[in-house]
């Protein structure tokens, strides 16, 4: 297997993106990606394209070939292909764009993610996003997406004394930071208080401990490392990029306050690129509601099981902390178009990186870790970007 | 979702028949074709046996749904809970029969044969399990409410035999 590089990122804006297509939006981000790597079309081998629920969402199926075909580029017949995973579908076309370039089987890929959500009421969206989990067992029994995360935060109360206002404070932090992203859903700041006082989802989650329903796209140009400088003055290193999977659903996990898969998913990533968690110093963790972040804290590596909580109300994952999660407002604020956080949690991760992140820049940022959640953990997967010197 | 993709999943969902491996005697719900401890040597594949489960459990968490799950709309707030049952196998369903706000985790519940939801006006009607509280402390004085009282004539003997 050979070095894989970042060469280029693309973003829309995320939103309700009324009068946009999924189809304009897809394009968008795919030529921001290929004018950012300073690469021509016809040296692309595939494209990978990221997607939970097209069919239901916009009643169209085979979608990668209708992105390639409006960005222009039928005529070069190379492959489209679209991968899914619920939540973390962006995360696993990042990983099949990864072994395909890693193998030599293609020097250049895309990769996307897109997901409109817009086109469809909330109560069909939020339907469909509970096919996420285990349609059969779970969502005709009345779950939901939240309901069972809700049934994650009850018992890591019961067990670690984590707080409600522990879990506030995740939705406090995503919109400080996505207040300073000009890519985000939202942008205004949120009290602990207001996010107290909101109506309850599933108890004891409310609305503002919900990621929203979003519009958006996100893409990204890979190719060997070897050959990065010719396109790119910043080559970004995929240092890792790893999946595993657990049971479907929440109620067979061997431990209903641990995603198995992204303890596993993690210690794989660390392994392949001989780091460990104390290494990194940026992570886009999966914050889709507010007991998931503090759950991710902890299966990653970053703070000993039980104590996300307390830990992250003393600041240790805000701009001064040792890590800064989510800098790009995580789901919860920046947006949460299911097939394309994936790639926008790299997209933030790589900006990052090369110092480019503006208002909400970390310093010192080498290392950065992108974690992606399918379901209630049916799927993980985590990437690990470094910068090259 | 059509009928037979419901009825077909009917004696499990009315009568928690779940399955237990001949090898190494541990007890699945909903059944499995192949067992995940001993699926290394393959010795369990096609030899799962049905398995009764009692229905008697505990609730290991809880919530109190208020945003509903598509056909539970009329019944908000409503407790949802995983169970973990007397044989093992945990599953997620709704607490009934008690005030949802006073669920806790530790509570003795037992199934019971319920509505589950409707779809729409002229759709089909799912049954299914939900789980009271095996005491009668929790229970309020008021009987079920229509949405969750099943039709006089049950709609299996196999169902009303998992009662008896």
């Amino acid at each position: 297997m050979r070095d894989v590089a970042i060469l280029g990122i693309g973003q829309t804006r995320f939103g309700e993106l009324w009068d946009r297509s999924f189809r304009e939006i897809g394009i968008e981000a795919g030529f921001q990606a290929l004018v950012d790597a300073r690469l021509s079309s016809q040296d692309l081998g595939a494209l990978y394209l990221g997607n939970m629920a097209s069919g239901s969402l916009i009643a169209q199926e085979h979608i990668a070939p209708l992105i390639l075909d409006y960005a222009g580029l039928a005529g070069h017949h190379f492959g489209a292909i679209r991968v899914e995973g619920g939540g973390a579908s962006g995360a696993l076309a990042l990983h099949e764009g990864w072994l395909a370039v890693a193998s030599g089987a293609h020097d250049f890929v895309v990769v996307g993610g897109a997901e409109k959500l817009t086109d469809v009421p909330d109560t069909e969206a939020n339907r469909v996003a509970s096919g996420t989990a285990d349609h059969e067992w779970e969502a005709v029994f009345g779950a939901t997406l939240p309901a069972l995360w809700a049934l994650v935060a009850r018992r890591h109360m019961h067990e670690y004394g984590t707080t409600r206002e522990d879990l506030a404070r995740v939705a406090v932090h995503a919109h400080e930071m996505g207040a300073k992203n000009p890519n985000a859903h939202y942008r205004n700041r949120l009290s602990l208080e207001a996010v107290l006082g909101a109506s309850p989802v599933a108890e004891p989650l409310g609305m503002l401990d919900c990621a929203p329903l979003s519009d958006g796209a996100a893409a990204i140009v890979l190719g060997p490392l070897e050959r990065a400088r010719k396109f790119t003055d910043t080559p970004i290193r995929l240092a890792a990029s790893q999946v595993a999977c657990d049971t479907m659903a929440l109620h067979h996990r061997r431990d209903m306050t641990t995603l198995d898969s992204t303890v596993v998913a993690a210690k794989r990533a660390f392994a392949q690129a001989r780091r460990t968690a104390a290494d990194v110093r940026v992570a886009e963790i999966h914050d889709a509601y507010t007991i998931s972040a503090l759950v991710a804290l902890e299966d990653l590596g970053f703070v000993d099981k039980g104590r996300a909580g307390p830990e992250f109300a003393s600041g240790a994952f805000g701009p001064t902390g040792k890590l800064t999660v989510n800098t790009s407002g995580g789901l919860k604020a920046q947006g949460r178009p299911f097939g394309a956080v994936g790639v926008a949690q790299v997209v933030e991760i790589v900006r990052q990186l090369r110092g480019e992140a503006g208002d909400r820049q970390v310093s010192g940022a080498e290392l950065g870790l992108a974690h992606d959640v399918g379901g209630t953990g049916a799927t993980s997967v985590v990437h690990l970007m470094e910068r090259v010197n | 979702m059509s009928i037979a993709r419901f009825w077909r999943e009917t004696p499990v969902r009315y009568n928690l028949g779940g399955c237990r491996c001949p090898t190494c005697l541990t007890v699945y719900f909903p059944p499995r074709s192949v067992c995940p401890v001993c699926v290394q040597h393959r010795s369990s594949i096609g030899r799962l046996e049905p398995f009764q489960l009692s229905g008697e459990g505990e609730v290991v968490s809880y919530t109190v749904v208020h945003d509903a799950a598509e056909g539970f709309e009329m019944q908000v707030p409503y407790a949802l809970a995983i169970v973990k049952t007397r044989e093992g196998p945990q599953l997620t369903a709704p607490v009934v029969d008690i005030d949802p706000s006073e669920v806790r985790i530790g509570l003795k519940v037992r199934a019971t044969f319920r509505k589950l939801r409707e779809e729409g006006k002229a759709g089909v009607i799912h049954y299914g399990y939900k789980f009271a509280p095996m005491d009668d402390v929790h229970r309020p004085p008021e009987r079920p409410t229509q949405s969750e009282t099943a039709p006089s004539t049950a709609p299996t003997a196999v169902a009303s035999e998992s009662r008896a």
